[in-house]
């Protein structure tokens, strides 16, 4: 922490407030500080900082800048539909609109570049500028010049001008094929348990003591630290659920020191979130709701993935069921399955080398159109016209997600298709028309 | 020729329709009778008024109940957005999202999001959105749609032009490209109403901020991709801006689970919502537009049954099923010249006074006119058949009677429903609407499953069946007919009857005594016949034994409720005049609804002379005349092949084809011979029928085609 407040250059007093905001990050912080050096200083021309999600990377970008007063541009990149919105950004946050406004209609990369040394020869530098990029990964899908311009981009534009990516993804993921300039790296790791648990007690409620909020992130922290150690997540569990930590307080059952009571009074409680409100199965506005019910009451709400029933037309049905059985079965034991004289062929005949491991693990195969309508003129059980809509069910089925285009959109030749449901589902639905599905699967033969 | 006459008595206001094409028009145009089509169209406008106004009134109520919950939903996310309490503080701030459920009748989604918007707009807040995958392919593309739906709506012009010189960069660039900064902005403009600073400071009033609501109308459609980043994009707003969605999802919630991510639908609050099912929705709209004699037009069992099948096996939408009646309302009124009698009484039997000569002939060749007449004496069938004042009178009291079985129809049809429909097996149906095919169909009194039915609800214990007669006399109630009203009286006499019985049920001995004694002698014999005898005499002396006051009572009611049925429920077929309101040509709406475009193709391939009105392509039926399209010929040809054809084979045999068509002589020499000019002719035919899909070519032998159709339909 000491180092952190001698950096020359800085104000003590700004840098303690710095510290304050951003416990569990010295090391990292004093590292940054040290790399921007004084702030008339030329800092590297770009730096990467890479760590898990909420691991801090744009908090502690976002603190610094404020805190120290530096004249920075923050850009999202997932933001960024088209380079015009990156290039405005920086320009708006540096120059102001005027300079934004420069800017072509369709930009490109040496028209920022011109726009920006212009605006900075009537503006020169007196402290260095950031730029900082978070999810910096989608930069890799953008044009192929911009990641290796930004990282210069100190030498393009011959200003004081750092930039600073942010990702979740690791240096070697992005490195373009042409070689670039090597940007600093500088890791984020995760928040140990200590730090979690140091971090969360710091936003404690204010009408309890210090303690007792301790006590309540230690107990949440031994529930979900095994599966979750996104700092964000874990404050949003822990504003979820303190009131029903708080209960048997209010009612006077308890004393704030009794910490093993209070354990056991919210353990099945947290135990029950992680399986609901964590997995989004409910929503955190139902969940609190919940809480304040009866516990009778609140069995009643069923989780996203407790609906899982679909209802469809009669032949859509079919279609669905056409499809699933030439997804898995191999075409060539259709005429096992769907022939009326198909004799006797046991399995063994049809086995091939390669093909011991069952379908159902290999995932759907894909189809052409006319072996699945061949397949559902089979099972369906009436005689079914071709009517225009059996095969406009084909491309909602489509629509519904339930089955999958395999072929690209423009070829009506022979379409190609992939039965995109699972057996259970398969099984509910064929249970509705009385189709022994299972007794029709290579499969389970 | 009646017609053509009449046609030519009414040429000047024939003409000053010509004059303004509309919609009646068309109607007229090639009109069954013309003379009274401009009635008939003005009939089956306002018939088609009532229903649509019907069903939108339908819609609504149905809808009522998660419009008004979605409602509360958007109204509440936005009141809880902006608390400043410690929880709210600490807890991730997610975008309040709510999951519409609404199954997978697509067609039928838009009139539900339509009127969800315009609810919003009406009471929530000005600014909504929605927006559809197939103009979002891109999240440029969607933004844009987005950004575009909510400020054109609002925005005014002279608004924009106070803020021109403040905001030019982004107006300037807004068409190129737009993010959410500038939605942000003009949020905050809106919602301050004053233009100047924006990023409001945080610790703003607790004034009521109108949410901005964003509806994904077919959530499955979308790219996932495109969503998500979306929604990654928005949460970084969400403090400044009062987001919500609104996911219009037709499978099952789960969907959101397989298209976004852990991270991504963390960021999303999600609430379900679940809509009426469409059956269901089928089932109120069946129950108000067609069980009911308040619109005299009326599907014959036939139609009827096209359209539910319609809806069952292809594609649950209620929409298709209005449209269909539709289609059958306009066929009715255009087809059938009696449809003029097709109206509300007063109106139908000013419009029998006023039937012209051919109308009442048309009348008097109907089948059911006919067999009316051949019951009368004969006096009277002369009188009928010469005298039209005197059949006009006799029609009025036709169209009176076919009220009065309307108004009869409905209430016991019901009545049966009520009793049947909660019986093991549903031996009638579940649904109002089988039973009403069964009934449209043919007599149901002499259908098996009406007589099993009837069994079934003689087993049924004593408070069930008197809460069923209840609930009948609940329907009855709402009856106003003359028929209805003496029903009516007779069940609440049985009911009381029943009643009666339960003050007296204690007093009732028990028969038991008659059976002991034969119980007594089975023990004694072990004789195997003799046991056979006993048995049988057993069974004979319980059938014979003496009916307790229930059973009794019990057979009354249902024998009143099979009288019901048997004078009430006959089919519409057996009442004279039934053919004015019945609409009975299914095959027409099938044809309309439920195309079949191969069958109508192999149809015009195989008899082109009903497609060119040609008369020297008419045929004896199986052979095609050589004097037809080429495409035809070779059609015809290649259906004699097997599953691989021989090029070469099928151009000889179509050049012979051909060149007796031309006319050649077959002896010449150079008949049948292939020139370069049927060459090309049959290349032509051939390619013709590989677009049509009918062959394609095959790896198996390079001067072989294998055909792809078999069977005739």
């Amino acid at each position: 922490m000491t180092a952190l407040l001698k950096h020359p250059g800085y104000n003590e007093e700004r840098l303690q407030r710095v510290a304050e905001q951003l416990p569990c990050r010295e090391v990292q912080v004093g590292m940054l500080l040290s790399l921007m050096g004084q702030p008339q200083q030329y800092s590297y021309p770009s730096v990467f900082i890479y760590g898990h999600r909420a691991s801090g990377k744009s908090h502690v970008m976002h603190v610094l800048m404020k805190e120290l007063e530096l004249p920075h541009a923050t850009v999202s990149c997932v933001e960024c539909v088209s380079v015009v919105l990156l290039f405005e950004q920086v320009l708006l946050s540096f120059f102001g609109c005027d300079a934004a406004s420069l800017l072509p209609r369709s930009p490109s990369l040496s028209d920022f570049v011109r726009i920006y040394r212009q605006q900075c020869s009537q503006s020169p530098a007196k402290q260095t500028r950031y730029i900082v990029m978070e999810k910096a990964e989608l930069l890799r899908d953008t044009d192929a010049s911009l990641l290796p311009a930004l990282l210069r981009l100190q030498e393009l534009v011959e200003d004081n001008v750092t930039v600073i990516l942010l990702s979740e993804i690791i240096w070697d993921k992005f490195r373009p094929n042409t070689g670039c300039f090597e940007p600093l790296l500088l890791h984020f790791p995760d928040y140990s348990k200590g730090e979690l648990q140091q971090i969360l007690s710091q936003n404690r409620h204010s009408s309890y003591s210090a303690e007792f909020y301790s006590t309540y992130i230690n107990i949440l922290l031994g529930v979900f630290y095994s599966v979750c150690r996104d700092l964000r997540e874990l404050r949003h569990l822990a504003a979820l659920n303190f009131s029903k930590f708080c209960e048997p307080l209010a009612e006077g059952k308890v004393k704030e020191t009794d910490t093993h009571k209070l354990w056991k009074h919210i353990e099945p409680h947290l135990k029950k979130a992680m399986q609901t409100v964590y997995l989004r199965e409910v929503s955190s506005l139902q969940w609190e709701q919940m809480q304040q019910m009866e516990e009778k009451e609140a069995g009643a709400l069923r989780g996203l993935s407790a609906h899982t029933h679909v209802e469809l037309p009669y032949y859509s049905k079919f279609l669905l069921i056409a499809a699933y059985l030439a997804s898995y079965n191999p075409a060539r034991t259709d005429k096992r399955f769907f022939l009326k004289h198909h004799g006797k062929i046991r399995k063994t005949n049809f086995l091939k080398k390669n093909e011991k491991t069952s379908n159902h693990l290999l995932g759907p195969k894909p189809f052409p159109l006319d072996r699945l309508l061949a397949i559902f003129y089979s099972v369906v059980d009436s005689r079914v016209a071709p009517t225009a809509s059996i095969f406009s069910q084909i491309s909602s089925l489509v629509t519904l997600q339930l089955l999958a285009q395999v072929s690209h959109d423009d070829q009506l030749d022979a379409p190609k298709y992939k039965c995109a449901v699972s057996l259970e589902f398969i099984c509910a639905i064929s249970r509705t028309v009385n189709f022994d599905i299972v007794k029709y699967l290579y499969d389970f033969l | 020729m009646g017609s053509r006459h009449a046609a030519l008595t009414d040429t000047p206001s024939a003409k000053k329709k010509k004059k303004t094409p509309s919609l009646e028009s068309y109607f007229v145009h090639c009109c069954e009778d013309a003379e009274s089509s401009g009635t008939r169209f003005g009939l089956c406008r306002d018939m088609w008024d009532k229903i649509k106004a019907d069903t939108e009134v339908l819609q609504d109520e149905l809808n009522r109940k998660i419009l008004d919950s979605l409602l509360d939903f958007t109204r509440k996310s936005s009141s809880t957005h902006h608390h400043s309490d410690w929880t709210s503080q600490m807890r991730a701030s997610e975008i309040p999202t709510a999951a519409l459920m609404l199954g997978v009748n697509v067609p039928d989604h838009d009139m539900t999001f339509q009127s969800l918007s315009d609810l919003l707009q009406q009471s929530v807040t000005p600014h909504v959105a929605s927006v559809q995958a197939k103009e979002c392919g891109a999240l440029k593309h969607l933004m844009k749609k987005v950004l575009e739906r909510l400020m054109n709506t609002v925005v005014v012009v002279d608004e924009e032009d106070e803020e021109e010189n403040m905001q030019t960069s982004t107006q300037l660039h807004r068409s190129v490209h737009c993010s959410l900064r500038i939605l942000c902005d003009w949020y905050i403009k809106c919602a301050t109403g004053t233009p100047g600073k924006k990023r409001s400071c945080p610790v703003r009033d607790e004034q009521q901020q109108p949410p901005v609501v964003i509806i994904f109308k077919d959530l499955e459609a979308f790219n996932p991709r495109v969503l998500q980043d979306f929604i990654l994009i928005c949460s970084r707003y969400i403090d400044r801006l009062p987001l919500t969605f609104i996911f219009g999802i037709a499978t099952s919630p789960s969907t959101i689970q397989h298209m976004l991510p852990y991270s991504v639908s963390s960021l999303l609050c999600i609430e379900l919502f679940q809509s009426l099912s469409c059956t269901q929705h089928l089932a109120t709209v069946i129950d108000k537009l067609i069980l009911t004699p308040c619109i005299p037009f009326k599907l014959n069992g036939k139609v009827m049954q096209v359209l539910i099948s319609i809806f069952l096996y292809h594609d649950f939408s209620v929409r298709n099923f209005i449209k269909g009646l539709q289609l059958a309302l306009l066929e009715h009124f255009h087809s059938q010249p009696l449809s003029v009698l097709c109206c509300k009484k007063k109106q139908a039997l000013l419009n029998v006074m006023q039937l012209s000569q051919p109308n009442l002939e048309r009348i008097r060749q109907l089948p059911s006119f006919k067999r009316y007449v051949e019951k009368l004496e004969a006096q009277e069938q002369v009188n009928l058949m010469t005298s039209d004042t005197h059949l006009k009178e006799v029609c009025q009291k036709l169209i009176k009677d076919l009220r009065k079985y309307h108004k009869n129809y409905y209430p016991v049809l019901r009545c049966l429903h009520t009793l049947t429909s909660s019986l093991p097996r549903y031996p009638l149906g579940k649904q109002i609407r089988e039973l009403h095919l069964i009934c449209l169909e043919k007599n149901v009194w002499e259908n098996e499953d009406y007589q099993s039915a009837m069994k079934l609800v003689k087993m049924l214990a004593k408070d069930e069946l008197v809460a069923l007669l209840q609930r009948c006399v609940e329907i009855l109630q709402s009856s106003k007919s003359k028929n209805m009203k003496n029903a009516l009286v007779q069940l609440e006499e049985l009911l009381a009857k029943f009643k009666q019985l339960d003050s007296a049920a204690e007093m009732a001995p028990t028969v038991e005594a008659s059976i002991t004694s034969p119980i007594k002698n089975l023990q004694k014999k072990t004789d195997l016949f003799q046991l056979q005898k006993t048995l049988l005499e057993m069974n004979e002396s319980r059938r014979a034994k003496r009916l307790s006051p229930f059973e009794n009572l019990r057979n009354e009611a249902l024998e009143f409720i099979d009288g019901l049925v048997k004078s009430h429920l006959s089919p519409p077929e057996s009442q004279t005049l039934y053919e004015v309101c019945y609409y009975s040509s299914s095959a027409t709406v099938r044809r309309h609804l439920n195309a079949t475009p191969r069958t109508s193709i192999q149809a015009a391939l195989s008899s082109p002379y009903y497609y060119l009105q040609n008369d020297r392509l008419k045929t004896d039926d199986g052979t095609v005349s050589s004097a037809a399209p080429d495409i035809c010929i070779a059609y015809k040809l290649h259906l004699e092949c097997g599953r691989l054809i021989n090029l070469y084979d099928w151009l000889e045999a179509f050049t012979t084809v051909v060149s007796a068509g031309e006319g050649n002589d077959p002896d010449s020499e150079n008949f049948g011979k292939v020139d370069e000019v049927k060459h090309a002719r049959f290349i032509r035919a051939v390619s013709e029928l590989e677009f049509l899909g009918f062959i394609k070519s095959t790896k198996q032998k390079t001067d072989h085609v294998a055909r792809l159709t078999w069977g005739g339909c």
